[in-house]
């Protein structure tokens, strides 16, 4: 309950923050252009002498300046507040296995808009430049270096007409329809036209990919269904920005012609292609630089993140499509990277990013719910009630007209239920809210009538479809994700599988799409790593390179499992008697044990020795990294001792289970032992 | 649509219900026989070296014993054959059909699972005695490896090692330090390659029309 208070008291803060520059004595003006500084005679700063001033003050031990440090701070406030209510749902566990974060952050964002109302300031808006600029570039980045390119390009074509001839239609039974509402006399929405309406119908037909990956991330559904949906929302990108420029221009003239439609499909092509081919040429200079590197590994995570976010602006500048381009970027660099940084760059770069895209994820939405609270709005019934219905209805329509279509080309066939979850996870979010703020008032007198519509719509699809799609996929027992990690046996006999189909595909005649990933794939081994990665790494197999990652992880996980490496192979109750001389002054604490479970204890921690100590001896036989284990392991000996006297004097105090011990250590898997 | 007379129509018929073919599926794949055995009635081994892109692939080998083991032709026998016809051709093709899975109920989805993988096993199991030995899985590894000279044959052996622990850890559990792994049986294999899906992976497209196959 505390931590309730603490928000409470924390969008106080925010408020107050905000209503300062009234008490602050007026003519104090920020610094920003950082040139001159007035303020006023009573305040001073510490910092500052005043030597045109003769009169003697007593000089000023403690200041107050809070306007030079405010908009900062009001910044790093709204982000602590935003990941406090973030912890502060956790504590409730109930609510958030019923209702998705998405949705208990946009109720909490109104909550605060409210708070900023009543206490009678401006509650910020959810700026258009701010969100394109900041907020989407982190979460596009993170879904794109952690893309799952396998299962995406193998259902690229489905992916493309979902993204595609998907949100066409969308936009344009949406757009239609609605002027065909709109036209009827009781609606009393004249004022509308076509081209307005079209121009609405592209805005809400875009699924947006920061909903559906907070809602989709949470239920774990299988790989292809996340795939499919997630992939259409970063591809209808390009999409929405043709549709959405090219009626924008035109609304105001009032008439497109054949003319303009052609331009518009070329203009298609000229975005998406021309985005992709933006992150293409980012993410190898990204690789080739990530080559040298080899003696500064501290500055190698800015790079992934700056060549990233430069070809994000980049793509932005020619109004290319910045999410494909950043997606390109991400998903093109992410396996040359991977062989050339260290293994510490690798996981700050995975941490940062998952960072950040959640810093932004959780903003968006509870900006989401304050801008609902702040935006000017115009509730028509009749608008707002057909919108929602035409969007669901165009969406199912779309799917199962479009999976009928698709399902005679491929061979894994969409399934009713497939389709249903696809339909269902269509939701709409924030890009859908931004686009619409960006419309001018001058020439979309509508604007106010779309924002509530497009609101009301973002409400609706987050709660209900969000908080619904969690029982209907229990209830539809769709398929869940497989959590088992990657097998040296599965690599194995996948890659054995993709041979041997590419090679019957040879036989046949038939040169699909197995050929030309294996060609693909050939090229790559012979120019493109030779160019990309440092060193020796280029010519490794991916098999070995796969192996080497899977020791390497093994070999961290068993030692940071409590196991003790010993580079002999003695008996480990030597150790044990070592061990026992230096927790001397646990003794007390010891004898608190009976004397069978410590019996225990030893039993399971010889065994476990001996078996991480056969196993460790298996692997680093052969790993490359084979000086570098041993390294670890001797380093790690002496942190182990210490480890373990905490560990049994730990043990003492709580008075734990045998069983609850033995879970705990024997992580390891038990021994082969492999004659040669 | 070409006009394929040459040979017998109500042969293809009963190659398209043993297989699942379907007859222009069948006359297709006739036409390729024809073309790599060089219009004989027999196909040799030499007779794969006509294929140019088979010689890129590392498992080649193993392929094309894979088309002239008798384990492959569903006939229950053992042991390799010289030369094969068009209907033991297009027995082993029908191993890599696509199957209308969603039609299908869980304990077919299972036959069909372990047909595909009883085909990889055979490929690997070259003596034919029922498991799959260490000697054998680096043998396996060594070919996926085989452009990379030296340091492929150490690593393979290292690979293999650790690939053998790992079916054993998953499918034996706790063993004690004299007891020795014998090698992957059949339902060892199935219960490791469990999570590969291996029944929506397996497959090529066949043709159905005779325009592409030139």
């Amino acid at each position: 309950m505390c931590r309730w208070q603490w928000d409470v008291g924390l969008v106080m803060l925010i408020v107050m923050s905000n209503a300062l520059p009234a008490c602050d004595g007026g003519t104090a003006a920020v610094a920003l252009n950082g040139t001159q500084r007035q303020w006023n005679g009573t305040e001073r700063t510490p910092f500052q002498h005043d030597h045109a001033n003769n009169s003697k003050k007593t000089f000023p031990v403690l200041g107050f300046n809070y306007d030079h440090v405010r908009t900062h701070f009001q910044i790093s406030l709204w982000i602590l507040l935003a990941f406090l209510m973030k912890l502060g749902l956790q504590l409730i566990p109930r609510l958030s296995c019923i209702v998705p974060e998405s949705c208990l952050l946009i109720v909490v964002g109104l909550f605060v808009g409210l708070v900023i109302q009543v206490v009678g300031e401006e509650p910020p808006v959810l700026d258009s430049e701010f969100f394109f600029l900041c907020l989407l570039p982190p979460i596009i980045l993170d879904a794109g270096y952690f893309l799952p390119l396998r299962p995406f390009m193998e259902n690229l074509g489905t992916i493309l007409m979902f993204a595609v001839l998907g949100t066409l239609w969308n936009a344009f039974f949406v757009g239609g329809i609605l002027y065909g509402v709109c036209r009827l006399d009781s609606a009393h929405l004249a004022g509308v036209d076509l081209l307005a309406c079209l121009l609405f119908g592209s805005m809400v037909s875009a699924v947006d990919p920061v909903a559906v990956l907070a809602v989709f991330e949470e239920i774990h559904i299988n790989e292809l269904l996340f795939v499919l949906v997630f992939g259409e929302s970063l591809l209808n990108d390009a999409v929405t920005v043709v549709l959405y420029h090219l009626l924008e221009e035109y609304a105001g003239v009032g008439s497109v012609s054949a003319q303009d439609v052609g331009l518009g499909v070329l203009s298609f092509l000229v975005v998406s292609l021309g985005g992709v081919l933006v992150g293409v040429i980012f993410a190898v200079m990204a690789a080739f630089t990530s080559r040298f590197t080899l003696h500064n590994r501290v500055i190698e995570p800015l790079f992934v993140f700056l060549y990233s976010y430069m070809a994000y602006l980049s793509a932005e500048v020619f109004h290319l499509s910045g999410i494909m381009a950043l997606i390109a970027c991400g998903a093109t660099m992410h396996p040359y990277v991977e062989a050339n940084v260290s293994h510490k760059s690798h996981t700050t770069i995975k941490y940062f990013l998952k960072m950040w895209s959640s810093v932004s994820e959780t903003l968006i939405f509870i900006f989401l719910g304050v801008s609902t609270v702040a935006g000017p709005h115009l509730w028509n019934w009749t608008f707002v009630t057909v919108t929602i219905l035409l969007c669901l209805v165009s969406r199912v329509l779309g799917v199962v007209g479009l999976t009928f279509i698709i399902n005679k080309f491929r061979v894994i066939k969409l399934t009713t239920k497939d389709q249903f979850i696809v339909a269902y996870g269509g939701l709409r979010g924030a890009i859908a809210f931004s686009l619409g703020f960006l419309l001018e008032k001058e020439h979309f007198p509508m604007r106010n009538l779309f924002l509530t519509a497009i609101i009301t719509l973002i409400f609706f699809t987050v709660f209900v479809q969000g908080m619904t799609i969690r029982p209907l996929v229990d209830l539809l027992a769709v398929k869940r994700k497989q959590d088992s990690k990657h097998s040296i046996n599965e690599e194995i006999h996948t890659q054995v599988l993709d041979h041997l189909l590419t090679g019957v595909a040879h036989v046949c005649g038939h040169y699909g799409h197995h050929h030309w990933r294996d060609k693909l794939t050939r090229l790559d081994k012979q120019y493109v790593k030779k160019w990309l990665i440092a060193g020796q790494r280029s010519e490794e197999p991916q098999l070995i390179a796969f192996y080497r990652t899977l020791a390497v992880n093994q070999a961290l996980e068993l030692l940071e499992s409590g196991g003790e490496m010993l580079p002999s192979a003695g008996p480990s109750t030597n150790s044990l008697q070592t061990l026992k001389s230096k927790t001397q002054e646990n003794d007390q604490s010891l004898a608190r044990i009976s004397k069978d479970r410590k019996e225990e204890i030893r039993r399971i921690l010889r065994t476990n020795l001996q078996s991480t100590e056969q196993k460790l001896h298996s692997y680093s036989q052969h790993t490359q990294d084979e000086a570098w284990t041993l390294r670890v392991l001797h380093r790690k000996q002496a942190e182990m001792g210490r480890k373990m006297s905490i560990f049994l004097a730990d043990a003492a105090k709580l008075q734990v289970s045998p069983v609850q011990h033995r879970s705990r250590l024997a992580s390891a898997p038990q021994i082969y032992n492999s004659r040669p | 649509m070409g006009t394929l007379f040459s040979a017998p129509d109500d042969h293809f018929q009963d190659l398209s219900e043993k297989t699942g073919f379907s007859p222009e599926q069948i006359q297709i794949l006739h036409k390729r026989f024809k073309q790599l055995s060089n219009e004989e009635d027999l196909l040799r081994r030499d007779d794969f070296n006509n294929i140019p892109d088979l010689a890129c692939n590392p498992i080649r080998t193993q392929i094309i014993e894979a088309f002239f083991d008798k384990r492959n032709f569903r006939q229950n026998a053992v042991g390799s054959v010289e030369e094969i016809s068009f209907e033991q051709f297009v027995v082993v093709m029908s191993h890599f059909r696509p199957v209308p899975l969603h039609n299908m109920t869980e304990e077919q989805r299972e036959r069909m699972r372990r047909e595909k993988l009883r085909f990889l096993f055979n490929m690997h199991d070259t003596d034919n005695d029922g498991t799959i030995t260490l000697e054998e899985y680096k043998h396996v590894v060594e070919e996926l490896l085989s452009r990379s000279g030296a340091i492929g044959k150490e690593t393979a052996k290292g690979i293999a090692d650790a690939a053998m622990l790992e079916v054993a850890s998953i499918t034996v559990g706790r063993m004690n330090p004299e007891d020795f792994y014998e090698g992957i049986t059949f339902d060892h294999f199935l219960k490791i390659l469990k999570d590969i899906e291996i029944e929506t992976k397996m497959h090529i497209r066949f043709q159905n029309n005779a325009c592409a196959l030139c």
